[in-house]
């Protein structure tokens, strides 16, 4: 491995889920990102650094290669279109479901739907499937509050737990997709770095199965 | 008034100088390389109608292009996003000719949406094609200008990539897939998103050697691939056989004539899938996210136009190549002369210029001094002859 290697990460649960999978191709961070305020981490190999960024940003930052490969969520991934991007493994982390959600016993509304979401091509890829189309609003956070305040009639969203729905009076609804991260790389450095960057994928399948 | 009137479209940008006689430069020199090699060059229009214009391309394309209404008949006419279809109908409609044909050609195109970040919406394209001719030797020959041009833009180490989009499609073709699948399975491939891959051929149940094969295709990169191929792909039809056989023969070709060249594969590397026919190859450079050249076989594109032709090229955008250039662009300093009617001094004046000087005259009353006008020497008469002095 002699090749220079970016690795883009985002904080949180992506973070500590890839963690393992990296220890297990032989790279260990030397700084923690919730304790260091540093953006490039080294680890304990010279070429091979770090950054964190924020999870939406992962795939531009991919896609141009100003890291050579990262970790991404499939809902994220699917947002950005995946375009430039090659996205070879199921690493089965930090998994969810893409749903709609609603507010709990309330029947469909008459007419154009109005979707709240940040999922805003997935959301309309969602319904246009369905032969409907919909209004979609463009939200950054809190989408649960949205139907309470009848600023839209679902929304499209991440449900876990589906806890914060139930606190908000919500209820998951449709199911969109199954979410889950994948190891995503440059086309470039695919090939540009591929002694490097297929060992690393190999090393990254190995440990999922 | 609206204060910021000097601001250009975005991806839309301007050459300024020094750069922009740097980049004439090159230009001679790259149109003057192809032309040793017996390339011809050609002028297509800046818009045509849109039906020639897109001809055996692909949606991509379609959508690339800005489009307008002729005011004179209402059809509807096209910005060309990509000058190669263009090249194609010349040679097929308005050359006609049975002779092998070498095609090249530079121009801006223009783009509805940029192709990378920090890509231009106007790429100065730059390319060349050869027609009429269906073996290996022709696209070894494109390959090796390929190669040529890069390195008259003082491009270094360059990543060459190769590929045949006959394995895919033959592979497809085994298979009995239909059209939908065909795309979908394209779609998961351009990602070599295996675990998609799995699940869409699982849900198909295919014939398991296809099957298997059709998911060993995303791993079939890098640079001992074409024996490997030979080997996984061993229950693939002639046809698969072939495009490997095909393949291999370039790649010797190419290493023979180009010794020392580093080439890699990538046999699920299906740019530009929709029109190509046979071997498909990119250059890459470290730290630039796409490809910086391109080309590939794209047999028959000529039949609409009533004459199929079998066709290879390549194409770049010279000023993504002109940014390669790391020696600082100057301007080569001038001679300053007064702004006098001397017939003596005229006549020096032409004679310095006839000797490739730039000779800058001094405008009356004007600001700035000869240094300030980029003249390190300048006209001054002595003993009632003009003569150069440094500045």
């Amino acid at each position: 491995m002699s090749d220079k290697l970016t690795i883009a990460l985002s904080k949180g649960r992506i973070y500590k889920e890839t963690l393992p999978l990296l220890k297990q191709a032989g790279i260990e961070p030397v700084d923690d990102p919730e304790t260091s305020r540093k953006l490039i981490l080294d680890t304990n190999q010279d070429n091979v650094k770090l950054v964190i960024i924020r999870a939406t940003d992962v795939p531009t930052y991919v896609q141009y290669g100003a890291a050579d490969v990262g970790v991404a969520g499939k809902d994220v991934l699917m947002e950005h279109g995946g375009e430039g991007l090659y996205e070879p493994v199921d690493l089965k982390i930090a998994k969810c479901k893409l749903m709609t959600a609603g507010i709990k016993g309330q029947p469909a509304p008459n007419g154009r739907l109005r979707i709240a979401t940040k999922f805003v091509n997935s959301a309309r890829a969602f319904y246009a499937k369905q032969g409907k189309q919909v209004e979609i609003i463009k939200l950054y956070g809190s989408m649960e509050l949205a139907p309470i305040v009848k600023l839209a009639d679902y929304i499209v969203d991440l449900v876990d737990t589906g806890n914060t729905l139930k606190a908000n009076g919500l209820e998951p609804l449709e199911h969109i997709c199954d979410v889950s991260s994948r190891l995503v790389i440059n086309k470039a450095a695919m090939k540009m770095k591929h002694k490097s960057i297929q060992a690393l994928i190999d090393s990254f399948a190995a440990a999922v199965k | 008034m609206n204060k910021e009137t000097w601001l250009l479209p975005e991806g839309i940008e301007e050459v300024l100088p020094p750069q922009a006689e740097y980049l004439e430069g090159i230009r001679r020199a790259l149109l003057d390389l192809y032309h040793s090699y017996g390339y011809e060059l050609v002028i297509p229009p800046f818009i045509e109608y849109l039906e020639s214009l897109l001809t055996g391309t692909g949606d991509d394309l379609d959508l690339k292009t800005f489009k307008l209404t002729d005011q004179l008949n209402g059809r509807m006419m096209g910005v060309r996003a990509d000058m190669t279809p263009q090249v194609a109908r010349i040679d097929a409609h308005q050359l006609g000719r049975e002779t092998p044909t070498r095609l090249c050609y530079m121009g801006t195109v223009l783009h509805t949406r940029a192709e990378g970040f920090d890509a231009s919406r106007a790429p100065l394209q730059i390319g060349l094609e050869l027609y009429g001719h269906k073996g290996s030797e022709s696209d070894v020959e494109v390959f090796q200008l390929m190669v040529a041009t890069l390195s008259a833009c003082g491009v270094e180490d360059v990543y060459y990539d190769l590929g045949h989009v006959g394995i895919y499609r033959g592979l497809v073709k085994q298979a009995g897939l239909d059209v939908q699948q065909e795309s979908q399975l394209f779609d998961a491939l351009q990602r070599k998103a295996k675990p998609e891959i799995k699940e869409m051929l699982s849900d198909w149940s295919l014939d398991s050697k296809v099957n298997d094969m059709l998911l060993a295709l995303a791993d079939l990169n890098g640079d001992d691939v074409i024996d490997k191929a030979g080997t996984v792909l061993a229950a693939a039809s002639d046809e698969v056989k072939a495009a490997i056989q095909e393949l291999s023969d370039i790649a010797e070709a190419i290493k023979a004539r180009i010794p020392g060249i580093s080439l890699h594969y990538d046999l699920a590397e299906l740019r530009g899938y929709h029109y190509h026919t046979g071997v498909v190859f990119a250059a890459f450079v470290q730290d630039k996210g796409s490809a910086i050249a391109q080309g590939g076989r794209y047999d028959g594109i000529g039949e609409v136009f009533g004459n199929a032709r079998p066709a290879t090229g390549f194409s770049s955008d010279l000023k993504t190549l002109l940014a390669f250039n790391t020696d600082t662009v100057v301007q080569k300093p001038g001679i300053f002369a007064p702004n006098e009617q001397d017939a003596a001094l005229q006549s020096a004046i032409t004679a310095a210029r006839e000797n490739g000087e730039r000779v800058i005259v001094e405008l009356p009353g004007q600001v700035g001094d000869a240094k300030a006008m980029q003249c390190d020497r300048r006209f001054i008469a002595e003993k009632g002859k003009w003569v150069i002095k440094p500045v």
